[in-house]
């Protein structure tokens, strides 16, 4: 028998005082856990999603707030989609693109999917008028849409290119484009016949993961998703790949000016505004924290005090019996200690296990376990029991070993 | 073994001031068994804390073997009490959580004692004490008397040359008392000193000789033969 022993077992004989103070230990740390583990996911997704992004300027109907560029046409709010014709006639310089998008939802095979309108750019094509257009003949989907690095129009030909440009060179009225996800749920492949609308869509191509929501879309003619939805010749939202010296620019203020009727956002000023939330969900859980941890430093404080005064007699007995000082302070911190440490790695779960669950579906990410997290959930927790703890501990061992014989 | 010198421990409480020990002067030797009598409040349990080494006296000395027990510090006194005595409590004072066996561990624990001599030592002596089937059994699913054994058990531990027990029989039967007494009798016929504080005249009966306490003046009563 050991130190160790004895706390282990008074804390496993007697469990009830101790558990609001290790469920307050806990719930600090796994806010923080939760919280922070979400954000620097978050974060890494706003970094790789600018490096993937194939547009960069959104047109949106004016009562839209955009969070989430990938749900940038998920909002339900439509606009006509004469705008796009408007901006294609307009001629403005550094627009490379026009991407129109309807979203619309339905159901295959019973499941609900969410069908997305895209206009191919033969579409484009088609309208004498826009012939000749820049915008139609040269490099576009360019990595970030910038003109410093133009793509080959090779890639553009192919439907998988959607998956990286956000356009597609052509696309018939009964023809499908599934993202991997979808695919794999309905197990459909290339040449398969999908049922949309009462419509038969013939599936042409299945896109490679890209670790975004388009992954869980299905893409088809936007006319086609105007008509059989019955929504009229509407779009959520017009995507623009530009020159990023004319989208940090006057382009904006140019594309304002020709469509006064819509919203015009950059993809800097969604990063921006999302990395403020991120920014403010970081603070928040800190501040989280330190008032959880407040409330467990209370409680283990109280709880303390209360174990030293019922013990009181057994703590003299150990004195009686030749216990020093020290032991009873080690019996009492090493008890805080286990608090701490039990505290600290429930907290780190829970949170992990809460970030992993709530990250798809608040934010739509992955999440994984963080270890840093953990050292400074375990540590963090350690330190507050041991101080919490500290003033008890050291009434115990201040405590006369001659109450042993009075207290009968 | 135990020399007391002018020994005066006095408290002050709301202005009034108690001797519980008033120039106490007294000398233990080596393998006595005093008993300590005298009527409540007359400063028994002050004294046997004080040769305990847990009370500092307001004034006098106290030598253990020529040593001022009260010259020591906390952490040496501490040890010397694990070491060299071990105490009998009139309400057993076993930790209520641990075992029969645990509680038989502890001052062996504190003096880091392996694991496994603590163990053996720890069964051997309950075997003494007549435990040996209620070794896992905790303080709670003992009777009075058995209790009392385990703490009698326990005061052994570390094999200590002096026991201080304060009314050891108090809250035993007459039949358990006798037992109990028994014991400490064959503690005393081991080679130890004890120092035993009771109210009544049949246990004082077991020791050597009686010690009266009035007002924290002791008075040597008549010696007993050692019944
Ligand atoms: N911590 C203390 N503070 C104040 N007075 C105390 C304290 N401890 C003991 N006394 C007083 O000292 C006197 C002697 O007390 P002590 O406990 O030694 O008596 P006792 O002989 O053991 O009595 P009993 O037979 O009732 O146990 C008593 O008057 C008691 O009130
Ligand atoms: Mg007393």
């Amino acid at each position: 028998m050991k130190l160790r022993h004895l706390i282990l077992k008074e804390v496993w004989q007697r469990p009830t005082p101790m558990l609001t103070s290790l469920i307050a230990v806990t719930l600090g740390v796994m806010a923080l856990v939760a919280i922070q583990n979400i954000t620097i996911y978050s974060e890494d997704r706003i970094n790789s999603d600018m490096e993937s992004l194939g547009a960069n300027v959104l047109v949106m109907p004016p009562e839209v707030t955009l969070q989430d560029y990938y749900a940038a046409d998920l909002h339900g709010r439509t606009m006509p989609e004469e705008y796009v014709t408007r901006l294609a006639l307009a001629q403005l310089p550094g627009v490379q693109n026009l991407a129109p998008k309807l979203c619309v939802e339905t159901t295959v095979n019973s499941r609900e999917v969410t069908l997305t309108g895209i206009l191919p750019k033969n579409e484009f094509q088609k309208k004498s008028a826009w012939q000749g257009l820049g915008m139609l003949t040269n490099a576009v989907g360019s990595d970030r849409g910038c003109c410093a690095t133009p793509a080959t129009l090779d890639a553009d030909n192919s439907p998988e290119s959607l998956a990286h440009t956000r356009t597609i060179q052509e696309l018939g009225e009964r023809e499908l484009i599934l993202g991997s996800d979808v695919a794999a749920q309905l197990n459909a492949k290339v040449g398969k016949k999908l049922t949309l609308f009462d419509e038969k869509f013939n599936v042409i191509a299945v896109l490679p993961a890209t670790g975004t929501i388009d992954d869980s879309r299905m893409f088809a003619h936007l006319h086609s998703v105007q008509d059989l939805s019955g929504a009229g010749p509407v779009v959520n939202v017009i995507e623009i790949m530009a020159c990023c010296d004319d989208a940090a620019g006057d382009l904006i203020s140019d594309l304002s000016a020709e469509l006064p009727e819509t919203r015009v956002i950059t993809i800097a000023q969604v990063v921006e505004t999302q990395v403020a939330v991120n920014g403010l969900m970081s603070r928040l859980s800190w501040v989280f924290f330190a008032i959880l941890l407040l409330v467990a430093a209370a409680s283990i404080a109280s709880v303390m005090y209360a174990n030293v005064t019922e013990r009181r007699k057994e703590i003299g007995t150990l004195m009686a019996l030749g216990a020093t000082r020290g032991f009873v302070t080690s019996l009492f911190l090493g008890k805080a200690l286990l608090l701490g440490i039990m505290g600290g790695i429930g907290g780190f779960i829970a949170g992990t296990i809460l970030a992993i669950v709530l990250g798809p579906s608040l934010l739509g990410i992955q999440v994984s376990p963080i270890p840093q997290l953990f050292l400074i959930g375990i540590l963090s927790a350690t330190a507050v029991a041991l101080a919490a703890s500290y003033l008890p501990a050291r009434r115990a061992a201040g405590l006369d070993p001659c109450l042993v014989f009075n207290d009968a | 073994m135990y020399q007391l010198e002018s020994v005066s421990q006095t408290y002050v409480r709301r202005g009034n001031t108690v001797h519980a020990l008033d120039n106490c002067s007294l000398t233990i030797p080596e393998n006595d068994f005093v008993a300590i009598v005298g009527p409540s409040g007359s400063g028994k349990t002050t004294l046997l804390s004080v040769l305990g080494g847990m009370l500092s006296p307001t004034s006098g000395n106290v030598e253990l073997d020529g040593v001022s027990l009260y010259g020591l510090s906390l952490e040496e006194r501490a040890s010397l009490r694990n070491r060299r005595i071990g105490f009998v409590f009139q309400t057993f004072n076993l930790v209520p959580w641990l075992t029969a066996r645990e509680n038989v561990q502890i001052p062996m624990m504190l003096s880091k004692v392996p694991a496994k001599e603590q163990q053996e030592r720890a069964l051997e002596l309950l075997e003494r004490v007549g435990l040996a089937d209620r070794t896992d059994h905790r303080p709670a699913e003992l009777s009075q008397g058995q209790q009392q054994r385990v703490a009698l058990a326990r005061t052994l531990a570390n094999n200590p040359e002096i026991i201080l027990a304060d009314e050891p029989t108090g809250n035993l039967d007459p039949e358990t008392r006798k037992q109990a007494m028994n014991f400490l009798r064959e503690f005393h016929e081991d080679g130890r000193t004890i120092v035993m504080v009771t109210h009544d005249k049949e246990t004082a009966s077991y020791a050597q000789r009686s010690i009266q306490l009035v007002n924290g003046v002791p008075q040597e009563l008549a010696h007993r033969n050692a019944a």
